[in-house]
């Protein structure tokens, strides 16, 4: 079923929004899925992908590729609200049909685009903005004209420069009313330039640096209707401008609420307010620009990056720093936000696995976790673990999470969250217990300065068994020791049994930092790292029983192997070595010079990966602990370092074709790069991995439903599913609807049809012919239910109950009939078509 | 979007005693009334019947009480020397003592004279009782001997002498008519059924035994002696359940509560402890001025009466229950409209819809959610926060420090202001828990304010306060470390022996159970 291609790096979430303001879908020509009027689709820039998301359901509904860099500015086609440019760093601009996902037409532009504009009053035309030629660091304006010529890859050369020397971000640069002019800012200047009267208006502001900051400019919006611009600062204040034809004359006005740089600015589709955001992460609703009527939407999460206005003015939506889109309803309240993986200032708590959820678990939110869902690419939840107002403010100091560790069942869940300070330093070590009535975690023990120092790291005693109060959790810290945390009951007799966590032991070595720590698969060992060396305690009498080194360097991670390898013991030590010591011996077994970053064995097999940094590439290594060699060399994986990798187990194992990537049948790789991308390996291509999903959503999306709709689509898409299930078996069962009689009903006008008592037996037979495909139906839908059902047991396993299944019932075997047919099989299908369909032709 | 988020205020679990349900049940009892007897009160019994009376056992005199009654209602006086143990019977009309000299006394409550009197005995007879038939008497005394006898003949029926040393303390079963234990000074508790000649059975309590009692189940017996209480399985053929060593003086005597979840306990160390009946463990326990003699608990624990050494009874009622009735007045006439649907139960096909919950927010919180930093400081100072609620004044102030606007919000206030920062600051800042932050807002006051030394008296005498304090706790805790390095050495020194010592307290534990095994 797979080729034995090579494995490609595959990008699966976490890009940026940062490219370009988000795009409402043009509203009312198409019905939105969604109860009552408004834009059915948001259109943002993420990456090199523009992306789809529903409104109504927050859901990615499709994913348009094709540029080969970032996306940078992204608008409607004004004359066709179907279709969308796009431009991109790679210099194209693209036209898309979007409700299909197909690129119409690329026009080569030929040297980076970092803006685009379309305007309704420019027929065949748009704006970019392009750095200009021979000079670093200088852009300019351009109208660059798209020729109508046939064919779907054009060039456009024709470029006549409109405005020089803007500003490269995309916020500086707006058209006025009904494109008569543009106007853009740069740092403490700001250009009017009439299409019309061809005259270019300078102004600027005074260059003062004032005790909260310059007043540069930062962000440019202009009136709808009226002959206004608003201008944002780097201070906070919204100046608006009027009367810009005289060049003397010109009158402006001050608003100022935002204490910090103003983000964005938008006028609403009438013009009568104005929207600014800022670092703050409030939104402000400036009325009739005055100072004194304003409305806020306070504590949206993250600073406001775009703000964009849907063209019918009923929705709003904002893009925040952190990847996050607020959909925010005209009369500013919450509506919803799309949440992919939230991009943090700085991921502590390293790549975690959810084993409940098999969710990735990472520091989200500041204060928060954030478990993101790899399978859907969205946020399942976000968990307040510092529980604390965070202010939006440069340069304060505040709590955030810097470790999260799980127990083996995902009944517990600990965390460190520390406020770095030299006074005095806040540490607690939280304790949260998963509640299954709530389906969430509830904190249990809140411990203050667990250490004395930052804690550098923690583990669970991963014990496969039932997990009872036998859960031990470890701690190192900077303080030079490490602490074991046990369940205790609360000796009060008459309350309810309730237990709590405290410290049982205390180990130190040598007065060394505790560095890192790992307990061993069956739980019996505990591996602390302290600075050049590695002990090894026994977990039951906590003695030290050997210790390991590797001199000079210091241990950067541990961790021992599992399965056959339980005997192995693997360090990494920064001065380069990777290092494998045999537990039974004392000794070393292998070392290897690698300058190894990430070091990540899989929980389900014997692998392990590391992940090598050298001359500005990161390279992977998987092997197994008992062979020097490894098993899987991939040179090269991305530019960018590699910080934190983590294995997801699959639902159910893949089948892989060469014995070389055997590692990934079990579990997934993803990592995290610098720029908190999100990659993982896959053996399949990129069109194989997304398309079906979103293709089918796309159209259901698109269905208008009324209740007829209901009754008969329902009947409809089970029958796709069928086809879809037996493959072509049932391809002569697609006549069923388009029989006559059907037909004839459907088509036929009503002032014509006979009467009801008449059609009803026809009709009722229609259905009832349906009623033996029907039972094929509902066991094609047992299946499904069955393949649902998490497979973690191994391939052998999986063959014996196949096995079992075949004996049973033969019709429950189609669901896997399209995948291989063996024999067995192929006997059960001729017996199938044996069967007798001439009831189908009565119709 | 998220809501604005309260401050933290870090609770810090209190040291010392938790307050449980049962702390709350034992503690509410009036304070005590104190009533003088005439010598040692060596018996306390509360009727069974209503309206609980008690008789108390003090000298030569046996004195009835009424619930609330201070002075006596009934006295019986007949003795020439010491009365001993009182003891009412099932039906609560007769009551019967031993004495001094050696006879047995019944009495009915409502003559004076004793009805009979049970000749026999040539020593002092400690402990009596009604067997539960209610026809038959059970005695012990200093001739070692436990006798049994016959109310209405006035007869000993038998005599049992196997007790090696003074007989103190008995009880009968309430389940079966024939059984009666008696513990003796000879360490031992013995078990005497009357159908038999000798006793059923014995066990080696290991102290001279002060008190016994049996459940009312009649399956578990207690006995104290020296300060051990112990509880006995008398089914499983008096095989030890637990060994309570609570007291640091020897436990005089034991009392169940009317649920008989509780168990008590009163010793010569002067306190009564509350035991649970089902683990064990203290939950309560009571001072008294004196070492404890007896003690008994009204039916429905509404009193309990401890008897001392120094003849003071003191008798503690318990406090009627509160009932909110004012308050309940006050809403009447909101009820229709707000209590409105309040009761009602949704049914299991009702789909409910619950109105989403209005935070009400602290005023400290109002004023940080709006960044009224100096506002949110003043809240917090306010009276009944600040000498109350300390913890809730050190939350903002950190919260503030977290926002960085700590310094301007201590900035720019008056005399009155400032001396009221600085003595709570001085008063607060040696509690451990509040010293990170305080020691950060005593530094950032003495910053602002340092030029405006010297202009105003109270809060020099303020500064000066709060130098002294910070002193003292320097000197504090540097003796600490002395002591701390003292440990460490003998730590040190005892590392070593530290196993074999636990070794030898397992060996000993074995052979401990191995002795009551045999015992048993």
């Amino acid at each position: 079923m797979v080729a034995p291609a090579a494995l490609r790096v595959v990008r699966c979430g976490g890009s940026s929004f940062h490219g370009a303001r988000a795009v409402f879908s043009a509203d009312s020509k198409q019905v939105g899925p969604g109860p009552g009027p408004g834009p059915g689709y948001l259109l943002c820039a993420s990456g090199d992908f523009v992306k789809m998301y529903s409104v109504a359901t927050e859901e990615t509904l499709r994913l348009m590729g094709g540029h080969a860099d970032l996306v940078t500015g992204i608008q409607l086609n004004p004359h066709n609200h179907v279709q969308l440019y796009s431009s991109s760093l790679d210099g194209t601009i693209k036209l898309w049909d979007f409700m299909d996902g197909i690129p119409i037409k690329t026009f080569t532009v030929g040297s980076k685009l970092l803006a685009l504009y379309a305007l309704a009053s420019f027929e065949d035309s748009v704006f970019v903005v392009i750095p200009k030629r021979g000079e670093r660091a200088t852009f300019q304006l351009v109208s660059v004209k798209l020729t109508k010529a046939a064919g779907q890859d054009l060039e456009a050369k024709e470029l006549s420069v409109v405005l020089d020397g803007v500003d490269a971000s995309p916020k500086s640069i707006a058209f006025g009313r009904e494109g008569e002019y543009v106007a853009s800012v740069k740092e403490i200047d700001l250009q009017v330039y009439f299409f019309k009267q061809k005259q270019l208006n300078r102004f600027s502001v005074s260059a003062a640096k004032t005790k909260s900051g310059n007043n540069q400019f930062t962000c440019i919006a202009c009136h709808p209707t009226e002959d206004c611009i608003a201008t944002g600062h780097a201070d906070g204040k919204i100046r608006i401008w009027r009367n810009f034809y005289h060049k003397k004359e010109y009158i402006y006005s001050t608003l100022h609420w935002h204490h910090d740089t103003v983000m964005d600015l938008a006028f609403s589709v009438e013009g009568d307010s104005l929207l600014s955001g800022g670092v703050e992460s409030v939104l402000v609703l400036w009325h009739n620009q005055s100072e004194c009527e304003k409305d806020f939407l306070p504590r949206l999460g993250s600073p406001i990056e775009y703000i964009s206005m849907a063209s019918d003015g009923t929705l709003c939506c904002t893009l925040h720093t952190d990847n996050r889109i607020t959909i925010i309803n005209s009369n500013l309240r919450f509506a919803r936000s799309i949440q992919g993986l939230i991009k943090s200032a700085d991921i502590k708590t390293g790549l975690v696995v959810d084993p409940r959820t098999k969710a990735l678990v990472l520091n989200g939110e500041p204060g928060h976790l954030q478990f993101y869902c790899l399978q859907s690419d969205q946020q399942l939840f976000s968990l307040d673990i510092v529980q604390r107002q965070y202010i939006h403010q440069a340069g304060l100091n505040q709590a955030d999470l810097v470790k999260v560790a799980f127990s083996a069942r995902g009944k517990w869940l600990a965390t460190v969250e520390e406020r770095e300070e030299v006074t005095d330093p806040e540490l607690q070590l939280k304790l949260w217990f998963y509640d299954e009535e709530a389906q969430s975690f509830k904190l249990n023990t809140r411990i203050n300065m667990p250490h004395e120092d930052q804690i550098t790291d923690l583990c669970f005693r991963d014990m496969d068994e039932l997990e009872d109060d036998s859960v031990i959790l470890v701690t190192t810290g900077r303080d030079r020791v490490f602490k074991v945390w046990v369940i205790v009951e609360d000796t009060d007799p008459e309350a309810q049994q309730s237990v709590s966590w405290s410290c049982d032991f205390i180990g130190s070595y040598h007065n060394y930092q505790a560095t890192n720590c790992c307990f061993s698969e069956d739980g019996s060992l505990l591996a602390v790292s302290f600075e050049e060396t590695v002990t090894v305690w026994d977990s039951v009498t906590w003695d030290l029983k050997c210790t390991f080194c590797h001199p000079p360097g210091k241990i950067r991670n541990i961790c021992f192997g599992r399965l056959t390898c339980s005997k192995y013991l693997i360090g990494v030590s920064d001065d380069g070595f990777l290092c494998c010591w045999n537990l039974l011996s004392c000794a070393l077994e292998w070392s290897a010079h690698l300058n190894i970053l990430v070091l990540q064995p899989d929980p389900l097999s014997e692998y392990i990966a590391a992940v090598s940094w050298l001359s500005k590439e990161s390279s992977l290594f998987v092997f197994k602990p008992n062979e020097p060699r490894p098993i899987y060399i991939q040179r090269n994986l991305c530019r960018e370092k590699i910080q934190l990798a983590a294995f997801i187990p699959r639902d159910e194992p893949e089948t892989v074709g060469s014995e070389k990537y055997l590692w990934l049948r079990r579990s997934q790789l993803f990592f995290l790069t610098d720029t908190q991308e999100l990659m993982t390996l896959s053996t399949k291509s990129l069109q194989e991995r997304l398309t079906p999903a979103s293709k089918q959503l796309a159209v259901e999306e698109s269905l208008p439903v009324t209740p007829f709709s209901l009754l008969l689509g329902k009947h409809r898409r089970q029958q796709s599913q069928d086809d879809i299930d037996l493959g072509k078996l049932f391809v002569r069962n697609k006549c069923e609807q388009d029989s006559p009689a059907v037909k004839e009903l459907l088509h036929t006008p009503a002032h014509v049809l006979p009467s009801a008592s008449f059609l009803c037996p026809i009709f009722i037979n229609s259905l009832l012919i349906s009623k033996e495909n029907k039972s094929a139906e509902e066991v094609a839908d047992e299946v499904e239910m069955e393949s649902e059902k998490p497979e973690d047991d191994s391939d052998e396993e999986r063959d014996v109950t196949e096995m079992e299944q075949e004996n049973t019932s033969p019709l429950e075997l189609f669901g896997e009939m399209t995948c291989k047919l063996p024999k067995s099989q192929e006997k059960e299908l001729r017996k199938i078509r044996k069967v007798d369909y001439s009831w189908i032709s009565a119709f | 979007m998220a809501t604005y988020k309260p401050v933290v205020v870090q609770a810090i679990p209190k040291l010392g005693e938790r307050i449980t349900q049962d702390t709350l049940y034992w503690r509410g009892y009036k304070t005590p009334v104190q009533i003088k007897e005439f010598g040692a009160v060596n018996k306390i019994d509360f009727s069974p019947v209503s309206p609980y009376n008690y008789a108390v056992t003090a000298s030569s005199r046996i004195h009835i009480y009424g619930r609330y009654s201070q002075e006596p209602i009934k006295t019986f006086s007949r003795f020439k020397d010491a009365a001993y143990c009182a003891t009412y019977r099932d039906d609560g009309n007769l009551l019967v003592a031993g004495s001094e000299e050696g006879s047995i006394r019944l009495f009915d409550l409502s003559g004076r004279a004793p009805l009979r009197q049970f000749d026999g005995p040539t020593k002092a007879v400690h402990v009596v009782g009604f067997l539960s038939d209610k026809y038959r008497i059970f005695s012990g005394g200093d001739d070692y001997s436990s006798n049994l006898w016959d109310i209405p003949s006035g007869t000993e029926i038998v005599s049992y002498n196997e007790h090696t040393d003074y007989v103190r303390c008995g009880c009968a079963s309430k389940v079966n008519a024939d059984v009666f234990i008696t513990g003796s000074y000879d360490h031992t508790v013995k078990l005497f059924d009357a159908r038999t000649e000798g006793s059923v059975m014995t066990i080696e309590h290991g102290h001279p035994v002060e008190s016994v009692l049996l459940f009312p189940s009649g399956g578990l017996l207690v006995s104290a002696g020296g300060r051990y209480v112990k509880v006995w399985d008398v089914l499983k053929g008096g095989q030890l359940l637990v060994s309570l060593k609570n007291h640091h003086k020897t436990v005089t005597c034991l009392c169940l509560n009317s649920s008989g979840q509780r168990l008590l306990s009163g010793s010569l160390d002067r306190h009564v402890k509350v035991y649970s009946t089902t683990s064990y463990k203290v939950v309560h326990s009571f001072n008294y001025a004196t070492s404890i003699l007896s003690l008994a608990l009204s039916p429905e624990d509404e009193t309990i009466v401890v008897g001392m050494t120094n003849g003071v009874l003191n008798v503690k009622h318990r406090k009627p229950e509160e009932r909110k009735e004012n308050s309940q007045n006050k809403r009447q006439p909101a009820y229709r409209t707000y209590v409105k649907g309040r009761t009602y139960v949704p049914k299991q096909e009702d789909f409910c819809v619950s109105k989403p919950v209005k935070h009400v927010l602290r005023k400290y919180d109002k004023m940080l959610k709006s960044f009224q930093s100096s506002k949110a400081l003043d809240a917090v100072l306010e009276p009944p926060i600040r000498l109350y609620t300390p913890e809730v004044t050190v939350a903002v102030m950190q919260e503030l420090h977290r926002r960085g606007t700590l310094r301007s919000a201590l900035a720019g206030r008056d005399e009155k202001q400032i001396n009221l920062l600085l003595t709570f600051v001085a008063r607060r800042v040696i509690e451990p828990r509040f010293t990170p932050v305080l020691v950060t807002v005593a530094d950032m006051i003495t910053d602002i304010y340092q030029p405006v030394v010297g202009q105003s008296a109270v809060v020099d005498r303020q500064f000066v306060k709060l130098q002294e304090a910070i002193g003292k706790e320097i000197d504090y805790q540097e003796e600490l470390l002395e002591v701390l390095g003292m440990m460490d050495t003998l730590f040190a020194t005892f590392t070593k022996k530290t196993a074999t010592y636990v070794e030898e307290k397992k060996s000993n534990g074995l052979t401990e159970t191995i002795e009551t095994n045999m015992n048993n």
